[in-house]
């Protein structure tokens, strides 16, 4: 039986449904608490933090002067037009948003500590802040860091020559604005880690709930200035990052410090007031895009300019690039642009730090170039998936005029086949009768395609200072004949433990149960990168079948000499070695190998016969695609958007795991309705945050999202070696630009569109108050 | 420090423990009575992951202090099992892929257990309905709503059409 | 996120809970269901020195029609009233309200009496008792006084209700078979709370509106009546047309609150919105 492609309940479960799993807060239980103090301001000096008067015995506070001797977090960018700023662990002089940790207290309870953090005798000098990215441009702006004196942390810039030109000879010029609102990833386990020190080793193991252990373990090691095998990190059940806990944040190293100085076990468990004002935000862009067409609806040129608001710091170890860059690179999407201009800057202003987040800042790319689709097509009366299908790649490979390679995929298939799934004709009858009756319904597509799998050579063209890419699986048989493969990526519920199991269990003959996955452990596992940016099956899964497939030819060696038959002849099947009729168990191979080594001699030199292998994969990047309809009722008269269809056709090559694969596609299209609808931090003028709860801030219930049909295409391409495509972001990049599509459809009659997201009740009916619709 | 000596019946087993009463029942739990299970997303009662069920009513755990729950009988989902056997909706959630990372689960779980429970039909805008009071960033609910309607049919509470 | 210490009471006995509120004045709060109070106390936007729980008090925990009152005692919890408590048009509400208010988990524990008691603006109970005309039973430890709903809301979140005073009976009158009643809410997510609520009743006769009330919540920092506008509708057939007129002065009558949902524009739209299809919804 063949394993992958089967959809197999997850090897994960059961321990979580038992209510068994072992979160960082539940590893955490007997440390010592700590509580930051936070800023209450959004910018201002420091001028002292005390201790209340009578501080109660046992517990401690820290502050910018006890952790001065430590580095600063400061990821770097190899570009002359980045400013590499440092973060401090703990300020000393300045604060720079509201929320930064400017103190930490030590308490026997987290209730004791909040008292004592509430204490503390915090006296800042306010000074003008700023939070609005075009209010940190605009001349006499706050500067935030002397580095950076216009407040531009980053900028990348290109302008083919021919753009100017196709721009001067075009028909038709769309030229669209467009705005993004800050969002905050919030997976339902804030942030959060616990560190002990071992007395016996000298040793501290940070328990924390985070996507990339080993970095962790590097950036602390750096800021900390110590031996890095003196730190293990471990990320336990993790649950949810979407990129939110990606980056190195100051607490982590803060904890390791109080540790180590204080032998002994630290912890801090985030409530969701930190993780909503102090963790990371994201999508807070602007974006002017333009585009050249000809009469007959084709792109010849496009010219985008996009600011992203990075926040007062430059997450680490993917800088405050991974927006504005990623913008710039990726613009054009699945669309033929001949010519290419693009400017990105990454803003810096007084509010919480940026990191990625599930997308990255394809979510709002893809909004910008389908609205831009919809509008010309509107303009040059086309059709717009007539001018759609005249823009999209249809052979490949493709270069694209930033310089990546488009692999094989199904860009006019899967939208042809969503057209067809959502019965555009038929829709548009029951769009006319509603509309008779004062009912505004509509239906909005995206296309788009899902860079996954980026290795060594994507990151490298960002001129990073810290190259992700690559991953390496150790696997092993134990004597008894299980496998383990010990992984330097760290899933946190993607499943990864079954996908894995069952490429390794096809390679080797044996069933998924038989296979262990080993994650999220400095200590146990190979140094990798971790999960992010949709690479997990690709990458780690690609590490895992080749070292499968190199421990299947070690197991056909050892059964050759056991059943005395060539090696090209073994095959693994069901848990045995077959040679023609005779077999032996893999299990009885694995016993043998470890302990009779007398039987085979040292085939290699090695002393023994070695059921080992290490194998590492880093792909230049292969991306998957999709396209998304969305179907919508909006109520004029409130503004409020029903969904009242999803559609999504999705193309991430071959699925291990079906079952899995629509999982994720669930989770980021929810993600994406949030985009689109409900989800916005919001600041005050002075940089106080006003959505610091979840009545404020409005992640969906079970009750907004609609049901979300999936259509499956599987397309194979060569960039990835299982064939498999990720596609843990497309969801979330591909739901904004339907939505807004299918609002801007559904409001076509008041002669309005979505150039805005959230689109929220509020901001439709002030697009359409004091409008009529036109009959 | 203020503190009280009470006992908690949790899953029919007494923890006679000392608490101050400013801790939340959740807290509680997690800390004195070792049932780390339920989960605290966000200890303002939006949320849901801290969901258990004292006396036949689903309650947030974050929104009730240990001391209040003396004398009363409550469940949470470590209680749910029989061993290592799945209770029927654990194990649609599980055969359905009812969760991702997990955290919001146990909450999720409580929450349907109790709805599984009342005598009453489950159709489609009750079963949206409740569960709209839990919070989950991975799954879009999508399978959370297919375990638990699979788990109603398998347990002949499920109907097509609004009840009655 | 964890509350400040206070001093816990479990008293038995509203005696004895008037007792420690007489006590402790000011600094005492009661603890009912608690759905409000713990999430304010989890911010430390509240930190009562001392909490006296009235969950243990069987006395409170009562809900009948009496004569022409329908009789709330200080423990009925929000789910009592999602099966219809009463038949006929005045159940059929009360169940529609309940089933709008917060998630399932709240309204177990959550108090009919807790809502009036804190008064916010956005309760779906608070518009419900000043639009159907409730009464007030509050006891301090030496006696008990009735309050007239219209009495009731001062400001945000305040009451008439005073330090050493409890909440402990809210009374709704039980009108007659004439009168129908409307609830519509709008909130962008499921169980939040409203950006606007409408609250309507109005007694039919003859094929004409003989006397209406409207009640709007969330718009302002009370609960209010939209007096003109049910003025507007007395000897006016049920339709659109009478619900329009309404509904403009509905929207015109009070001075908006601006958050960060809505601005003074969307409330008005809102107000017009919400009020028109809970009167829809009264003579469907």
């Amino acid at each position: 039986m063949k394993w992958s492609g089967q959809r197999l309940p997850r090897l994960e479960d059961p321990a979580l449904l038992r209510g068994e799993g072992s979160f960082t807060a539940d590893i955490a239980i007997g440390a010592r608490c700590v509580r930051f103090v936070r800023s209450p301001y959004a910018s201002g000096r420091i001028v002292s933090i005390k201790p209340p008067p009578d501080m109660p015995a046992g517990t401690l506070l820290v502050t910018g002067r006890d952790v001065a001797q430590l580095g600063a977090i400061r990821p770097t960018l190899a570009r002359f037009n980045y400013a590499a700023i440092g973060q401090p662990v703990l300020p000393l002089e300045r604060v720079h948003f509201v929320g930064q940790a400017i103190a930490a207290v030590v308490a026997a309870t987290p209730e004791l500590a909040e008292d004592l953090a509430d204490l503390v005798m915090v006296d800042i000098d306010p000074e003008a802040a700023v939070v609005d990215l075009d209010a940190a441009i605009a001349p006499g702006a706050p500067v935030l860091h002397a580095e950076s004196p216009g407040n531009v942390l980053v900028e990348g810039k290109l302008r083919q020559p021919a753009c100017d030109e196709a721009f001067a000879g075009a028909t038709h010029i769309e030229e669209l604005g467009l705005r993004s609102r800050r969002q905050n990833a919030t997976p339902m386990e804030a942030r959060g880690g616990c560190a002990s020190f071992d007395r016996a080793t000298g040793r501290v193991r940070l328990t924390a709930s985070c996507q990339m252990p080993h970095m962790l373990r590097t950036g602390i090691a750096t800021v900390l200035d110590m031996p890095e095998a003196d730190l293990q990190v471990i990320a336990p059940d993790v649950g949810g990052g979407f990129g939110q806990k990606m980056a190195l944040f100051p607490e982590y190293p803060l904890l390791v410090w109080l540790a180590r100085r204080h032998r002994g076990s630290f912890a801090w468990i985030e409530d969701r007031n930190e993780n909503l004002i102090a963790s990371a935000h994201s999508r807070d862009q602007r974006h002017v895009i333009r585009g050249a067409f000809d009469a007959d609806g084709t792109l010849r040129a496009l010219d985008v300019d996009i600011l992203s608001n990075v926040g007062a710091f430059s997450c680490y170890p993917i800088t405050c690039g991974v927006e504005p860059l990623m913008a710039l690179a990726e613009y054009p999407g699945p669309y033929k642009v001949p010519a290419y201009a693009a400017r990105a800057r990454g803003i810096t202003t007084n509010t919480c730090p940026m990191a990625p987040y599930r997308g990255v800042s394809r979510p709002i790319i893809t909004f910008g170039i389908e609205r831009l689709m919809e509008r010309a097509a509107q303009a040059l009366g086309v059709d717009p998936i007539a001018l759609r299908r005249r823009n999209l790649v249809s052979s490949f490979p493709y270069r694209t005029a930033t310089g990546m390679t488009l692999d094989a995929a199904s860009y006019i298939e899967a939208m042809d086949l969503a057209a067809a799934a959502a019965d555009l004709p038929g829709f548009r009858e029951r769009q006319a009768v509603a509309r008779r009756a004062g009912r505004y319904l509509g239906i909005g597509f995206s296309v788009f395609n899902e860079r996954t799998g980026y290795g060594t050579p994507a990151f490298a063209a960002r001129s990073m200072g810290i190259v992700p890419g690559y991953e390496v699986v150790d696997i092993a048989m134990t004597p008894a004949g299980e496998v383990e493969a010990r992984i330097g990526a760290s899933p946190h519920g993607q499943g990864l433990r079954t996908t894995l199991a069952q490429l390794i269990a096809d390679r080797l003959g044996m069933a998924p149960a038989q296979v262990r996955i080993v994650h999220g452990d400095t200590d146990r596992t190979p140094y990798g990168w971790g999960s992010f940016a949709s690479r997990g099956m690709v990458i780690a899964g690609g590490a895992c079948q080749i070292a499968a497939d190199k421990l299947a030819e070690r197991l056909r060696q050892a059964a050759a000499v056991v059943l005395q038959a060539s090696a090209e002849t073994i095959v693994l099947r069901d848990g045995q070695a077959f040679a023609g009729d005779a077999s032996v168990p893999i299990a009885e191979l694995a016993r043998l190998a470890h302990q009779r080594s007398d039987i085979f001699g040292t085939p290699d030199g090695e002393g023994r016969f070695n059921l080992a292998e290490t194998a590492s994969y880093d792909p230049g990047g292969t991306f998957s695609n999709a396209c998304h309809v969305a179907e919508v009722e909006v109520d004029a008269e409130t503004g409020h958007v029903r969904i009242e269809r999803y559609v999504v056709v999705e193309d991430a090559g071959r699925l291990i795991n079906p079952m899995i694969a629509d999982g994720q596609v669930h989770g980021g299209v929810a993600q994406g309705i949030a985009s689109a609808l409900f989800e916005e931090i919001i600041y005050a003028e002075d940089g106080n945050i006003l959505t610091g709860s979840l009545a404020d801030y409005l992640p969906p219930t079970a009750a907004e999202i609609p049901v979300i049909e999936i259509i499956h295409l599987e397309t194979i391409s060569d960039a990835s070696i299982t064939g498999a495509k990720g596609l843990g972001e497309g969801g979330s990049i591909g739901a904004p630009a339907a939505i807004a599509n299918a609002i801007s459809d559904a409001l076509a009659p008041f002669g309005v569109d979505i150039t805005e997201l959230p689109a929220t009740p509020a901001r439709i009916r002030a697009l359409l108050r004091g409008r009529e619709p036109r009959a | 420090m203020n503190t009280r000596h009470i006992t908690l019946n949790v899953n029919g087993t007494d923890h006679a423990i000392e608490v101050e009463p400013r801790r939340t029942l959740a807290d509680t739990l997690r800390d004195q009575c070792g049932l780390t299970g339920t989960h605290l997303g966000c200890e303002h009662g939006v949320c849901g992951a801290c969901t258990i069920i004292v006396d036949d009513a689903p309650v947030r755990a974050c929104l009730m202090f240990g001391v209040q729950a003396e004398g009363r009988l409550i469940r949470t989902v470590e209680g749910l099992a029989d061993g290592q056997t799945l209770s029927p909706l654990q194990q649609s959630f599980w055969d359905n892929h009812g969760l991702q990372c997990g955290f919001c689960t146990p909450g999720f779980l409580m929450l349907a257990t109790w709805l599984l429970e009342r005598e009453t039909m489950i159709d489609e805008a009750e079963l949206r309905h409740v569960l709209s009071s839990n919070l989950c960033r991975c799954t879009g609910y999508q399978n959370i709503l297919k375990a638990v309607r699979e788990a109603a049919k398998g347990l002949g509470k499920w109907t097509e059409s609004a009840p009655a | 996120m964890k509350p400040a210490a206070f001093d816990y009471y479990a008293p038995l006995t509203t005696e004895a809970a008037l007792a420690l509120l007489a006590e402790h004045g000011e600094e005492g709060k009661i603890l009912a269901g608690g759905q409000s109070l713990v999430p304010t106390m989890a911010f430390r936007l509240a930190r009562p020195a001392t909490l006296i729980d009235i969950n243990r008090i069987a006395s409170l925990d009562f809900c009948r029609a009496d004569d022409e009152v329908l009789r709330i005692g200080a423990l009925t919890r929000h789910a009592r009233f999602e099966t219809p408590f009463l038949p006929g048009p005045l159940g059929a509400l009360l169940a529609d309200v309940a089933h709008n208010i917060a998630h399932t988990p709240i309204r177990s524990r959550g108090t009919f009496c807790g809502s009036l008691a804190h008064a916010d603006p956005a309760s779906e109970w608070c518009c419900t008792a000043l639009t159907l005309g409730a009464t007030m039973v509050v006891a301090n430890h030496v006696s008990e006084r009735r309050v007239a709903v219209a009495d009731w809301f001062q400001s945000l979140f305040t009451t008439a209700l005073q330090p050493d005073e409890l909440l402990t009976e809210a009374r709704l009158p039980l009108r007659d078979e004439s009168w129908r009643y409307g609830f519509y809410e709008f909130n962008r997510r499921a169980g939040d709370f409203a950006l606007a609520m409408s609250v309507v009743a109005l007694r039919l006769e003859g094929g004409v509106v003989r006397e209406a009330q409207i009640g709007l919540g969330g718009v302002g920092t009370t609960p209010i009546l939209a007096k003109d506008a049910a003025a507007a509708l007395i000897g006016q057939a049920p339709g659109e047309a009478a619900w329009g007129i309404a509904a403009e002065l509905a929207a015109t009558c009070f001075e908006p609150t601006e958050d960060i949902n809505a601005s003074p524009e969307y409330r008005r739209d809102l107000v017009r919105a919400v009020t028109k299809r809970a009167l829809r919804k009264a003579v469907a």
